[in-house]
């Protein structure tokens, strides 16, 4: 061991190392400290190797952790030292000591560019590597164009220019603004022809950096990319001193293979075979070796191709190999490469459909979970959060809670949070979610933050079924001793608003439930205290008669409490005090709580904050984050918290503001209690968290249509209206619309009324999915918007307009389309009242100069919100019977239907909902059915429908539709109406596009008189309507005007 | 932008060497060295060389009584990082023969000049053992 050329630094850190304790070394420091600081200040008898040697102290210091508040001017100036080692001293300590902003910095900005500009190249390095580190803005608008002159110039050496690379990187990403980088694609170009590895390695970085901004102005880099992957990995053309354990620069092959992940899609046939055949190369002739170093080494290049393959996504039989090798590494025990083995299976779900052959390893997974290693447990348990869907969730949720009760306690939080997550996306039946919940709070109370528990009361309270297996469930886990204090919210709550529903269970009477949550009060902190107060309160309304001991019982704790030091407490005691004494007022005050209105989980939210952290900007990064967006369901936060819920129902978006619909909203916020009495703010003004949460992804952006917009559908329909196929709402504009459809919009908005899932509109540049579920009157469609191009689409709008009776809440829908990306976005659909009228998503986008507009009907059709339901003979002949004659029973004879088999007309009718129940007629060429509609004016309404076919003729039938709404049994008509004459026949060729572009020549289903007759009809209710009368308009057929006039007289 | 920060620590926790390329206050910086530090010495040899603190990946490495580590974003390479470690380790080994922690203690700042050489800004600037050297035995040669 050499000692250092500085006898004195060397005595310095011998003694600190000589130190006993840390006290001793802060002595020691302190006594340094003051040294220098004296020698400093008596500058001018310091030599450069003085300061030299001073620094480098100060350098020792600052890395043991002790603060260096001066010196810096000391370091600063020797970077001016004409000598190399106090340079080198200078420049080295320099960038270790100060950040960018340091004043002192500035002043060397003149010494560091007469070096960058000198002829001296170990100065000109030694500056780069200044700037390179810790140059800040005054840097790049001073130096950028020098360092890049030095960059490209054919005169610098090799190890000028790698560094001058790295120095542009910094300048670049810190201040794009200021460093033109406008025409640098063909230099690139040009440097990554270099033959230097150094160099090239650098320059690797640097396009990294270029093209993860801007991939499009760098494309001609990409065949120069691969050519250098085809160098290293096949020819393995590389000087001995760049191979490492005869692997050929490891680390610049992975770089090279990062830089090709930016660009989404390989075009050119040529380059692309080059690349699959350098990367098959390199996932079938990677052998496990003996030697640790050369094993890693090529295992980094592997699980780089790996990661490339994933991304480009295009190769079935390379994925496949992908996934064989992943499922190899998640097996042996190597523990990095288990490692990496299911951190890269996680990716590769994110990626691509492979799901199902990831399911095959969830057993290895799953031991990977109980792993010594707490790096390996957390990557598992990405992966099983990940891999987890409907089929396999009960598996895997119920492995994780297992787990629980022996992870470590840096992991049981995050653990919890994704069980509940998992419990709540894919949950087989809403008991076993429950049952989840309230297991995890049982095992992992103090890591169960209050989102999991607020959340499942907001299940239970929009879910009636639920109710008395919540409370039953809540009942027993108070029985349990030493209760986790979230447990006792949690049940108290749930047993204040549903306990009664128990009433007749042994030991669930008021009284007992009452005395089992008071048990707990002694135990619990301040913030449950108002819930069980809130409890008591609720108790004491649902016992009726009232019970008076219990009453005297409850009184005397508000009593107590109504002098607590703790103002929610005591404002919540004197109310529910005060109130409770009113007797019936009590009921109408507290009554149940109503649902919550459906928004985005606030756990999903949380999951998706807590995964924001990283900026990386990959298309699989990007991808990932737009799966996870996917959010399911309900509510706020505040409600179940016991405050109240008037602020968050008065910022909910209602995008129809029709009047009927603000009463109900107030008479919501009255129906949620004694609340808003205690609510010390006013209603208007949102608690700033609440806010926040309120601007998640579903209630940003207002809704763009409300009921003015929805009315001006009809009239664009009619303007517009000569253009062919209406009932494609397809463009209107055509000029501007070079665009095709591909495949007919009609018919895929048909098949859609049929199904929840499928393809709504193509086009070559974009493809608009929709998925939908429903549940009574509500339902959620996700609309998929999946850009097929290589460049983003921009300008992307989509409004909603609805119908009056339909009111639509669409999440924000970005402006870009990433490329190669899909977007989801949520819509949210309340079914007013019975209506036939259809709603319309206004889209449009930008692709390169073309607007491209296109007004597609959404299949948020009347039968969605129908539930079939079998009705038996004595069912149904007492209500047929009861509902005699119009308006509530309707009977039309439909002719000009298409002919079928009666087997197919009931299996049409099964498919829109409406179920058939054989036997009820004697005859058997008739048919009847049953379905539920669901709506928020009817609620849940019955109907019925009798359909009478004659074998002679199939073209006609007599139907009769019976419900206890008059509008809803014509609308019900006239919709099964349409789809008699209106069916697409499945037989025709599918145009390969919407007959707009052909002249006015009728679709098929108007010359039908019966389609004609509806068409006509609904126009002309439509034309009242907007004279101000009430009426019904449905799918507008385009007509001639002439002839439509003129039909309209005769009508 | 790839490795965030590299630290040499001996076994009892002592920093031996600590190249920052981000800027983080001393009070950051000895959170932040203290929590890897804690973390990282108490696993074992058979637990993988991959520890997630924050937003850091640290890749880590153990020779004798010294651990390499360092900081990474989620740009990098978790193998070759690990292997980035071992090519410093042999340069340094090339250069000090059979090099010790003693060696990158005394001589701090040739550890840091060589380590300048190999990263810069975050990314990796050279691999090649000899260009590493070279400025150092420039230096050695003036002086």
């Amino acid at each position: 061991m050499a000692l250092s050329g500085m006898r004195g630094l060397s005595v310095f850190i011998s003694d600190i190392r000589n130190c006993q304790n840390k006290e001793q070394e802060r002595l020691r420091v302190d006594k340094e400290l003051g040294n220098i600081r004296t020698r400093f200040k008596n500058e001018k008898g310091l030599t450069h190797y003085e300061k030299k040697k001073y620094v480098w102290k100060m350098l020792y210091i600052y890395m043991l952790g002790y603060d260096v508040d001066f010196g810096h001017m000391e370091a600063v100036s020797l970077i001016s030292a004409p000598k190399y080692p106090e340079k080198q001293v200078g420049y080295i300590v320099t960038s270790s000591l100060v950040n960018e902003n340091h004043d002192f910095l500035r002043l060397a900005i003149n010494a560091v560019r007469n070096d960058i500009i000198g002829r001296n190249e170990t100065f000109q390095c030694l500056a780069l590597t200044l700037v390179g580190n810790i140059g800040g803005r005054e840097f790049a608008e001073s130096l950028a164009p020098d360092v890049q002159k030095l960059l490209i110039s054919s005169s610098c050496r090799p190890l000028v220019r790698k560094k001058a690379a790295l120095c542009l990187l910094r300048l670049y990403r810190k201040n794009p603004d200021v460093v033109n980088v406008d025409g640098w694609s063909d230099r690139m170009a040009q440097l990554l022809d270099e033959r230097d590895l150094g160099v090239l390695t650098s320059s690797m970085s640097l396009l990294v950096s270029l093209v993860s901004n801007n991939h499009e102005a760098y494309w001609s880099c990409l065949p120069k990319c691969v050519k250098i992957l085809e160098r290293l990995a096949r020819n393995q053309d590389v000087p001995q001193e760049y191979t490492y354990y005869g692997i050929p620069s490891p680390w610049l092959q992975v770089k090279t293979m990062r830089a090709l992940q930016y660009f989404p899609t390989i075009e050119d046939p040529n380059t692309r075979r080059s690349l699959f055949e350098v990367l098959q190369r390199i996932l079938m002739g990677t052998d496990v070796v003996k030697n640790v170093n050369k094993n890693n080494a090529s295992h980094a290049v592997l699980f780089e191709a790996l990661a490339l393959v994933m991304h480009l996504d295009a190769e079935k039989e390379m994925m496949s190999q992908c996934v064989a090798l992943l499922g190899k590494f998640i097996a042996v025990r190597e523990p990095n490469i288990r490692y990496l083995g299911l951190e890269n299976m996680t990716r590769m779900l994110m990626v691509t459909d492979v799901q199902d052959i990831i399911k095959r390893h969830q057993a290895q997974i799953i031991t990977s979970l109980k792993d010594p290693d707490i790096s390996i447990r957390r990557r598992a348990l990405d992966l099983l959060y990940s891999m987890c869907d409907v089929s396999n969730a009960k598996d895997i949720v119920e492995e994780l809670l297992q787990y629980l009760t022996t992870a470590d306690f840096a992991m049981r939080e995050e653990l919890s949070l994704k069980a509940a997550i998992l419990a709540e996306k894919f949950a087989p039946d809403l008991s076993w979610y429950v049952d989840v919940i309230l297991q995890l709070i049982e095992k992992a109370g103090d890591f169960v933050s209050d989102d999991i528990w607020f959340r499942v009361v907001q299940f239970v309270t929009n879910n009636e079924d639920l109710q008395p297996y919540a409370a039953l469930k809540a009942r027993e886990y108070l029985d349990k001793p030493a209760i986790h204090e979230t447990m006792v919210k949690a049940s108290a709550y749930i047993l204040g608003e549903y306990g009664h529903l128990l009433v007749r269970r042994p030991g669930c009477s008021p009284k007992e439930i009452f005395s089992i949550i008071h048990e707990k009060l002694p135990t619990v902190s301040i913030s449950t205290i108002p819930i069980l107060l809130s409890t008591y309160a609720k108790i004491l309304m649902h016992t009726q008669p009232p019970n008076p001991e219990l009453q005297s019982q409850i009184w005397a704790i508000f009593g107590k409490y109504e002098s607590c030091i703790d103002a929610e407490i005591q404002q919540r005691a004197v109310e529910y005090h005060a109130l409770s004494r009113k007797g019936a007022a009590l009921a109408d005050i507290l009554a149940e709580m109503p649902k919550f209105p459906e928004r985005q989980s606030a756990l999903i939210k949380k999951a998706e904050d807590s995964e924001a952290d990283t900026a990386e900007q990959s298309a699989i990064k990007l991808r990932a984050q737009q799966q996870t967006s996917d959010a399911l369901v309900v509510t706020d936060q505040r409600t179940a918290n016991g405050t109240p819920p008037v602020n968050q129902l008065g910022l909910v978006k209602v995008p129809n503001t029709s009047n009927e619909w603000n009463t109900e909203n107030q008479e919501v916020t009255r129906a949620n209690g004694a609340l808003p009495v205690v609510d010390p703010q006013p209603p208007s003004t949102p608690s700033a968290d609440l806010l926040g949460d309120l601007l998640g992804p579903l209630a940003i952006e207002g809704p763009p249509p409300t009921a003015p917009q929805s009315e001006s559908i009809p009239v664009s329909g009619l303007e517009g209206g000569s253009t062919a196929d209406a009932l494609a709402l397809a463009p209107i504009e055509e000029q501007t619309n070079t665009v095709q459809p591909i495949g007919n919009i009609a018919e895929r908005f048909h098949a859609l009324c049929l199904k929840d899932s499928g393809v709504l509109y193509e086009d070559p540049h974009i493809q608009i999915g929709i998925k939908a579920e429903w549940q009574a009157s509500r339902g959620r469609l996700v609309i998929f918007l999946g850009n097929k191009n290589t460049a983003p689409l921009i300008s992307v709008q989509a409004l909603i307009l609805a119908p009056s009776h339909l009111k639509m809440e669409l999440s924000l829908v970005p402006e870009t389309i990433p490329p190669r990306a899909q977007v989801q976005c949520p819509l949210d659909v309340v079914n007013l009242q019975p209506s036939r009228d259809v709603a319309v998503l206004d889209f449009s986008y930008k692709f390169g100069t073309h607007v491209v507009n296109v007004k597609l009907r959404l299949p948020a059709v009347l039968n969605k919100f129908l539930q079939p339901i079998s009705v038996s003979a004595e069912e149904f002949f007492p209500q047929w019977r009861s509902l005699s004659g119009p308006p509530l029973k309707l009977q039309e004879v439909v002719r000009g239907i298409r002919p079928m088999p009666l087997v197919e007309l009931a299996n049409l009718f099964n498919s829109l909902q409406l179920m058939v129940c054989p036997g009820l007629d004697p005859n058997t060429n008739n048919l009847v059915a049953g379905t539920t509609f669901y709506s928020e004016s009817t609620q849940a309404m019955l109907c019925l429908i009798r359909i009478e076919t004659d074998p002679a003729d199939r073209t006609q039938l007599r139907m009769t539709i019976a419900s206890g709404d008059p509008t809803l049994t014509f609308e019900l008509k006239e919709f099964i109406k349409e789809q008699l004459v209106n069916i697409p026949v499945p037989t025709r060729a599918p145009a390969p596009m919407p007959s707009q572009a052909q002249p006015i020549s009728p679709p098929t289903a108007i010359s039908d008189p019966g389609a004609m007759l509806a068409g006509l009809l609904t126009r002309w209710a439509l034309n009242n309507r907007m004279r101000g009368l009430a009426g019904v308009k449905g799918e507008f057929y385009v007509i001639n005007l002439s002839l439509e006039l003129e039909c309209l007289e005769k009508f | 932008m790839g490795i965030r920060f590299v630290l040499m620590v001996n076994k009892q926790g002592q920093t031996r060497l600590a190249q920052y390329y981000e800027y983080l206050t001393i009070e950051e910086r000895r959170a932040l060295e203290g929590e890897i530090v804690r973390k990282c010495l108490a696993r074992n040899e058979q637990q993988c060389s991959f520890v997630e603190h924050r937003n850091y990946k640290i890749v880590y490495r153990r020779y004798a009584s010294l651990f390499f580590l360092v900081g990474v974003d989620n740009e990098e390479n978790e193998l070759a990082i690990l292997e980035f470690i071992h090519l410093l380790v042999e340069t340094m080994d090339r250069h000090f023969g059979n090099v010790c922690e003693l060696d990158i203690m005394f001589h701090l700042e040739k550890a840091h000049f060589m380590l300048e050489e190999m990263v810069m800004n975050g990314c990796i600037v050279e691999t090649s053992k000899s260009n590493i050297l070279s400025p150092i035995q420039l230096m050695e040669k003036a002086s």
